[in-house]
């Protein structure tokens, strides 16, 4: 159990934590909602998620580097929260449904996606076009937490269709920050899924900021505890430490499964870098708080847990290192030989089957490119 | 230079004339204060006016907008942003249902004077949820006032009409024009809501525009000045009141209507316009009556497939030569 930086300038309520930011590895601990966490992974399975880690920031890294060269329009780095997404991530089954932010790129590289689709969105070459009934991950929401509805809705949804109450039994994930914890619609969504009893997770990433708001101007208790007022059980989780995210997230999918009900846990990390590559946080935060939190890397502490226990040598951090790189590497080729879209896709998809104003403003606009010399419409 | 200043700019300055004139002005909104609005038009306003009186909030646009109508029962004059106008929808009960009928359903009873900001429009590739142009919406619901200046002395003379009026008013700052410039208006610059301006004095074709698209005409009526078409240029800088008398003048005397509009042609508020005219000013008409509006789909991400969607001055001046043949 370990102290964090708290609502309100206070120090924090203990967290669920597995593995100390030395990379100490915590047997088994007890969350404020009583239950004991705990996670019994191989050696090969440790090193997958050291594995994911690595990638995940090292791809968010060339996507910030391709937003500054001006490969896209804006990127919304994950940096820093690494372990959340991919402790969550990994910990969700086959079957399960998520809802991201924009912002779940590492839980979308857990979900199985080409990392290349958000960023074909983020240059603005479409919206983001993965398929969520085949990777069972929603479209990026961008509006602040709408999302959480969507998810109530899906998680009503699947229990009318039977899908839950057993061991295998579906489950849904809804992702937001601290920042939509002050949405209405987020707390519509905490109000639902309780007294419709839907087997929904309320994944909050408190990364202490939204935009430049600092969490102080947006609660006066622990994120987490508000569960208790909606009729919920809530927990803390040490969001750099990625097995107890796992461990957590884990633990409150199996019983949402289970038709018992949703779980708010609140994921207690911090936002490294920008909001969004639009926006400066030296304005707004003191660099001596971004130094107390990269103290707390969730990677570093995996890579000394992974050394000290001899699960791997340094070998092995430098074939991960390597993947990242070509990785990296691939994504940066791809998205530079992205071609642009044809200017007659605007009029697609806005009706499943046409319309009448819609098909005759395309033949208008077809037409009007065909006016131009050489072209090729 | 003193004597120009950014559109960016005038906003903060525009709200700045009035909390040192009045001191029941308030705003809030998120980042609006250390942060200094995230399009940076509140730059200067937490350091002159401090916490008491700017307000960084929660980001929850039903709580921003809610409580500015409680604040304004209060006699304070709120000032509220909502970041981006596209989510106007998520607060819409409060600018729909509660705001525009307070007045209305106490007898004369409770007036909330207040003024809702928002960073509205496209042209910067920001996508389908934070692009589009919705005056539209606004005008669909009596009790608003509408007030979309184009120029950065519109923004500082319609946000004194707009923080002054005892109305709700909600005042839409387009993103394309924040990085623009002209000149700085004197201290006591006020522009009534509800007049128009001619941007462009011609005497072939009347074109109407609100905001963006007025730059887009008079680009328009430089190139067609080239080919001997004179247009006339007509900013209505407000939707409610919406100044059709300085229209149907302008029509009397070109007897030819364009209207560019960047919001969806299904539903854009040029339709009232020409409505208006169709009613008012038929015999006038050498013409029919032509829209240029945005195209009838969300907003491409795509810079390239966005310009396709909303009103460019090739659109502009294709469609005023078709006029001119009549």
């Amino acid at each position: 159990m370990t102290k964090g930086r708290g609502a309100g300038g206070e120090s924090a309520p203990e967290f669920v934590q597995l593995l100390t930011p030395d990379g100490e590895r915590i047997d088994k601990v007890t969350g404020a909602d009583g239950v004991e966490y705990t996670v019994d992974f191989t050696d090969d399975e440790y090193r997958g998620l050291y594995r994911d880690l690595v990638v995940v920031r090292k791809l968010d890294a060339e996507a910030t580097a391709l937003q500054r060269q001006g490969e896209l329009g804006i990127w919304a780095s994950l940096l820093g929260q690494e372990a959340a997404q991919v402790g969550s991530g990994r910990a969700l089954r086959q079957q399960d449904m998520a809802f991201p932010t924009y912002r779940e790129h590492g839980v979308l590289y857990c979900r199985g996606i080409d990392p290349i689709m958000p960023l074909s969105l983020f240059r603005g070459v479409d919206h983001g076009a993965w398929d969520p009934n085949q990777f069972r991950f929603n479209m990026y929401t961008i509006v602040i937490g709408a999302q959480t509805l969507h998810a109530t809705g899906y998680a009503m949804g699947i229990t009318k269709d039977g899908k839950v109450g057993n061991d295998d039994g579906e489950a849904v994930i809804a992702y937001f920050g601290d920042g939509a914890s002050a949405q209405g619609d987020v707390n519509e969504a905490f109000i639902w899924a309780s007294v419709f009893n839907a087997p929904i997770v309320f994944f909050c990433q408190n990364n202490q900021y939204a935009i430049s708001e600092p969490i102080e101007k947006q609660t006066r208790v622990p994120l987490y505890q508000r569960a208790s007022g909606f009729g919920f059980p809530g927990v803390r989780v040490d969001g750099n430490d990625v097995l107890a995210s796992y461990a957590v997230t884990r633990a409150a999918l199996d019983h949402a499964r289970h038709g018992q009900g949703p779980t708010l846990i609140e994921a207690y990390t911090y936002r490294m870098g920008a909001h969004t590559t639009t926006d400066d946080p030296t304005r707004y935060r003191m660099a001596g708080e971004v130094e107390s939190w990269q103290a707390r890397d969730p990677i570093a502490r995996v890579r000394a847990f992974i050394a000290k226990q001899q699960i791997a040598g340094d070998d092995f951090f430098t074939e991960v290192d390597e993947l990242a790189r070509r990785e990296s590497l691939a994504l940066r080729e791809r998205v530079l030989a992205m071609p642009d879209p044809d200017p007659l896709t605007i009029f697609e998809h806005v009706y499943p089957h046409g319309s009448p104003l819609i098909d005759s403003q395309r033949q208008g606009f077809a037409e009007y490119m065909d006016s131009f010399e050489g072209s090729s419409h | 230079m003193a004597d120009v200043i950014s559109y960016r700019e005038a906003v903060a300055e525009g709200i700045a004339r009035e909390m040192r004139r009045d001191s029941t002005v308030v705003c809030l909104g998120e980042d609006i204060g250390a942060a200094e609005g995230v399009f940076k038009t509140t730059v200067g306003l937490f350091k002159e006016f401090g916490p008491q009186r700017i307000w960084d909030t929660p980001i929850s646009e039903q709580a921003i907008v809610g409580a500015a109508m409680g604040a304004a029962m209060t006699g304070m004059r709120p000032v509220a942003e909502i970041m981006f106008s596209d989510f106007l929808a998520c607060c819409w009960d409060y600018l729909a249902n509660e705001i525009p009928k307070a007045r209305y359903m106490t007898g004369g009873q409770v007036t909330v004077p207040l003024v809702i900001r928002t960073a509205n429009g496209g042209g910067l590739g920001f996508g389908a949820q934070h692009s589009q142009a919705v005056e539209n919406w606004a005008l669909t619901v009596p009790g608003l006032k509408i007030a979309a200046p184009s120029t950065p002395a519109d923004v500082i003379g319609l946000m004194a009409s707009a923080i002054r009026s005892d109305d709700p008013v909600v005042f839409f700052e387009h993103k394309a024009l924040l990085a623009g410039s002209g000149a700085r208006p004197p201290d006591d610059h006020v522009v009534e809501l509800g007049k128009a301006t001619v941007a462009r004095e011609g005497t072939d074709i009347t074109v109407v525009g609100l905001a963006s698209t007025v730059p887009v005409a008079l680009k328009a009526a430089e190139q067609l000045a080239g080919e001997a078409i004179s247009v006339e240029v007509i900013d209505l800088r407000c939707l409610v009141p919406l100044d059709m008398r300085t229209v149907l003048s302008s029509v009397e005397r070109t007897s030819h209507l364009l209207v560019v509009e960047e919001n969806p042609y299904q539903g854009g508020w040029g339709g009232t316009v020409v409505s208006v005219v169709a009613d008012e000013g038929f015999e006038m008409l050498d013409a029919p009556i032509k829209r240029v509006a945005g195209a009838c789909v969300p907003l491409p991400f795509a810079d390239a497939l966005e310009a396709e969607v909303i009103p460019t001055v090739d659109k502009v001046t294709e469609a005023v030569r078709r006029l001119s043949a009549y």
